[in-house]
């Protein structure tokens, strides 16, 4: 490539005329708007920007500054988004293409969008700490940045046409991929404009559209990636084909820590269209001309196990362990008030365990990955969330450097956190290794629910004392379970509290005098990670029951009783009362010929956005559990794209309530008791609820939606059980719970 | 060598009878529309027609397609049901991540071909046995309704 900088901005920091980021983003961003300009591709306006500002210096393989992430506008008009973050589904491929279209006056269609390389300094995300996708922070991260990219070019290109015509920017506008002089009546397209524009400095005040005007925020916009999609054209990573490509499988040890002890590769070798054998030391791969032979070769290898001292591991013993652990020494995450000594003392006291259980993230494309390695240089394919951890692990594992590494990204067939790990694209290079052509390595279905990365198991000890309105006036929640990020993002867990662990458990809305949450980590003996609603996915459960509980206890009506909790917090309020009123709370559910039926509803606080949720259900005397109805109000901020919004909600409570009702990991004899869809249920067409979603307009920083959604609804679903049936569901499953 | 015609067009492969059509499509042929979701009919990721009926091409060998046509995602836009049955899909927003959505939109098909008009209970009896983790029953039950009757559904 070959790549001109024409440092003219040097390192001026812009200031720009728009609402600082939500204070409710963590971790401090001080960012400064480093905007360079440069050419890039040849012809063309170039606007790089950076998200977290540590200096301006010229880009390229010698820079000292690398900007993180771009604009390329060419001579025909055409504007080329590299994006830092993935689309596995999400709708970021279309929101942030709208955020740029905005403010530079184009066509959303005339964005074209690149998978970015990788490139930690350039694209981190100031959420994350890493060029990652994930944590519902595409929109939240991007909002800002993407927009003042947009409008600097805009800006500029205006001033290009002025200086062409010799007129006042100020007389000019921008419309529809074209500078427009009024007076004049004179206009020129982007196109005809970007050289000149890319001579100029860029502008000290950048300013940002008033939200009044918009145009394309805020109004529906069909997916951009819907066409290819329907047609089967669009590429995962599992739809790579090179040449001279070889197809693997893979087994690895059934119990976690264990080794191959011995494998019979010639009745491997007998099956036709079979290779090549790969015996790493934890697993075995069978190299073949395609995957059935790879699947059929991989049967006959009878592989032997030598399963080491994980072989007797059962999820009972897991939580016995959990269990000795919760009543030890804890790390505190929030002490307010002397929650401790009101509940020494409290008449009116109560308490409860709550467990949920080991998940698979189950992604419908398996885990895959294409590794071309030769001996001085890596390539991979994959769909990963995380293209620079990738990139670095390979480095460590083959010793290349880093620049002789190209990661190709793809779209993600469900990303869930699963594509967080590396595990898998690690494996198919030590595989890559052995073998002499282009490998692409697919795991199968069994190999994939067996060899997830889990959602932790949490072992929750909750208990709270109520005052004489029946009010709680202290809460202590003690969470035992093990820390993703102590091994994700080790800088992130201080004075042995994991953030993820406790969020949602902590800073509640609640109006509670006295507050005691409580972190004790708990490792099992394998690797547990992130799943979608990562730590509010297990805190919404315990605490939105558990004040759920409380309300019953008082005889209270659990709306009500959420709602005079939330007397101090307008937007938890605001959206209570819309959900509420939106499902008719107040009209109780009649059982009907199917079963009892109940209404249960959730307060959330998560991923920067306001969410409440009520869910119909209904119980059957065989105790299955049928959700007829969920409603959902939110209050996510400024919206981009209004049917996104919907399209998260509805998939976001949909994988929720998959997990509170069937959801579960088990270990017996060191194994995973499940492995395919029979076993590991999902939710299907015929079992999914209505779900409605009502949208609060607002102005404030855009929220995450990826996530609160599944959150939310797991505690929405087992009050309703309870409302049905007057059993309260501490251990999740739900449906398991029940029939026990 | 077995003879697979896929799409209309017939394709010398060497491989086993026993081969299932869905590695032969996408390993062999090199068609990679069709997904691998289960290997065990359980998701429907995997669904293509055989002579017009939807399968699963995880779990049927390539012999069982013998002087049969295979019809795959690729081919549906040629026909007036495919084409407003993606149609509908593109109107309703239904993908997300779109990895389940060529099994869906070939079940979806096979319905609209036996039951112009499905009522919910033909959806779901027809769709059940496909699965989208990300959840986009709602929309797909809606797509559904919109290609069976798209004028109706655009008032």
């Amino acid at each position: 490539m070959n790549m001109i900088d024409k440092d003219l901005v040097g390192a001026s920091t812009s200031a720009v005329k728009s609402p600082e980021p939500s204070s409710l983003i963590s971790g401090g961003v001080n960012r400064r708007d480093f905007l360079k300009l440069s050419s890039l591709f040849g012809a063309g306006l170039m606007l790089q920007f950076s998200f977290i500002g540590t200096g301006c210096s010229k880009i390229g393989e010698k820079s000292q500054f690398t900007p993180n992430a771009f604009i390329h506008i060419d001579e025909d008009g055409l504007v080329t988004l590299v994006a830092h973050k993935v689309e596995m589904g999400q709708g970021t491929y279309t929101s942030m293409p709208m955020l740029i279209a905005e403010e530079l006056e184009v066509d959303v269609s005339k964005v074209r969008l690149e998978h970015a390389a990788p490139n930690e300094s350039a694209y981190k995300d100031p959420l994350l700490g890493g060029q990652i996708t994930g944590g519902s922070t595409s929109v939240r991260s991007a909002w800002k940045p993407l927009r003042e990219a947009g409008a600097t070019a805009r800006m500029m290109l205006i001033s290009a046409a002025a200086l062409e015509w010799k007129v006042d920017p100020k007389s000019c506008i921008a419309e529809n991929g074209e500078v427009i002089h009024p007076d004049s009546g004179q206009r020129l397209g982007y196109g005809k404009l970007v050289n000149q524009a890319a001579r100029l400095p860029v502008p000290e005040v950048i300013v940002l559209k008033d939200p009044k005007d918009f145009k394309i925020i805020g109004k529906p916009v069909h997916r951009l990636d819907s066409p290819e999609k329907v047609n089967g054209s669009a590429q995962f990573g599992i739809d790579v084909q090179l040449p001279d490509m070889k197809i693997a499988t893979v087994a690895a040890s059934p119990v976690f820590g264990g080794k191959l002890a011995s494998v019979d590769e010639d009745k491997a070798k007998a099956v036709k269209g079979v290779r090549q054998i790969v015996k790493l030391d934890n697993a075995v791969a069978v190299i073949a001309d395609h995957m059935w032979a790879a699947k059929q070769g991989l049967a006959a290898l009878d592989a032997k196990w030598e399963d080491g001292a994980n072989a007797g591991y059962t999820t009972a013993s897991l939580v016995q362990d959990l269990d000795k652990a919760s009543k030890g020494e804890a790390a505190i995450a929030e002490n307010k008030g002397d929650a401790a000594s009101v509940l020494k003392g409290a008449s009116k006291k109560f308490e409860a365990i709550y467990e949920l259980p080991f998940l698979a993230h189950a992604t419908m494309e398996p885990m895959n990955c294409t590794v071309h390695l030769q001996s001085d240089s890596c390539e991979i394919w994959v769909g990963t969330q995380v293209p620079t951890i990738a990139q670095g692990a390979i480095a460590q594992l083959t010793g290349l450097p880093i620049e002789k590494i190209t990661i190709n990204n793809h779209l993600l067939g469900g990303g869930f956190g699963r594509r967080l790990e590396v595990d898998f694209i690690v494996q198919a290079v030590q595989i890559a290794k052995e073998v002499d052509s282009p490998v692409k390595v697919v795991w199968t279905r069994e190999e994939d629910v067996q060899h997830d990365m889990y959602r932790p198991y949490y072992y929750d000890r909750i208990s709270a004392s109520l005052d004489d309105k029946s009010m709680p006036e202290a809460w202590n929640h003690r969470i035992t379970g093990s820390s993703i990020m102590a091994r994700f993002f080790p800088p992130a867990v201080k004075d042995g509290v994991d953030p993820d662990a406790v969020e949602a458990a902590r800073d509640l809305k609640y109006n509670i005098p006295n507050v005691l949450v409580e972190y004790v980590r708990h490792e099992p003996p394998f690797i547990t990670a992130f799943w979608r609603g990562v730590g509010p996915t297990h805190n919404a459960f315990v605490v939105e029951s558990f004040i759920d509980e409380l309300a019953a206890s008082a005889k209270q009506d659990p709306f009500e009783y959420r709602r005079k909790l939330l007397v101090n917090d307008t937007r938890a309020k605001a959206v209570l009362e819309l959900a509420a009123e939106k499902a008719n709370w107040k009209q109780p559910l009649a059982a009907t010929k199917e079963g009892k039926a109940g209404k249960g509803i959730s307060s959330l606080f998560a991923f920067g956005s306001y969410m409440s949720l009520v869910a119909d259900v209904i119980v059957t005397p065989d105790n299955e559990v049928l959700v007829k109805r969920v409603v959902c109000a939110v209050d996510c901020g400024m919206v981009v794209n209004p049917d996104t919004v919907r399209a998260q909600l509805e998939g976001g409570v949909i994988f929720g309530i998959t997990a509170a009702l069937w959801g579960e990991v088990t270990f017996k004899d060191g194994r995973t008791e499940q492995s395919n869809f029979h076993n590991y249920r999902l939710m299907r067409i015929n079992e999914a609820p209505i779900v409605e979603v009502y949208v609060v307009d607002s102005h404030e920083s855009p929220g995450g939606l990826g996530e609160p959604g599944t959150s939310a609804v797991m505690p929405a679903v087992a009050n309703a059980v309870f409302a049905a049936t007057g059993k309260r569901v501490r251990k999740l499953p739900i449906v398991n719970s029940l029939k026990a | 060598m077995i003879t697979l015609k896929v799409n209309g067009k017939e394709h010398e492969l060497d491989v086993t009878d026993d081969m299932p059509i869905l590695w032969a499509i996408r390993d062999v042929v090199g068609m990679t529309g069709t997904k691998f979701g289960c290997g065990m009919a359980l998701c429907g990721a995997c669904t293509v027609h055989l002579d017009g009926a939807p399968i699963r091409s995880c779990v049927t060998p390539v012999s069982a397609a013998s002087g049969k046509n295979v019809t795959t995602i690729e081919s549906v836009s040629d026909t007036e049901i495919g084409k407003r049955v993606q149609d509908a899909w593109i109107a309703e927003e239904v993908v997300q991540c779109g990895y389940c959505q060529s099994g869906q939109i070939m079940s979806a098909i096979a319905l609209l071909k036996d039951k112009p008009t499905p009522t919910d209970a033909d959806i779901d009896s027809a769709m059940s046995g496909n699965i989208c983790r990300c959840g986009t029953y709602v929309r797909i039950r809606a797509a559904i309704k919109r290609a069976a009757n798209p004028v109706k559904a655009e008032a």
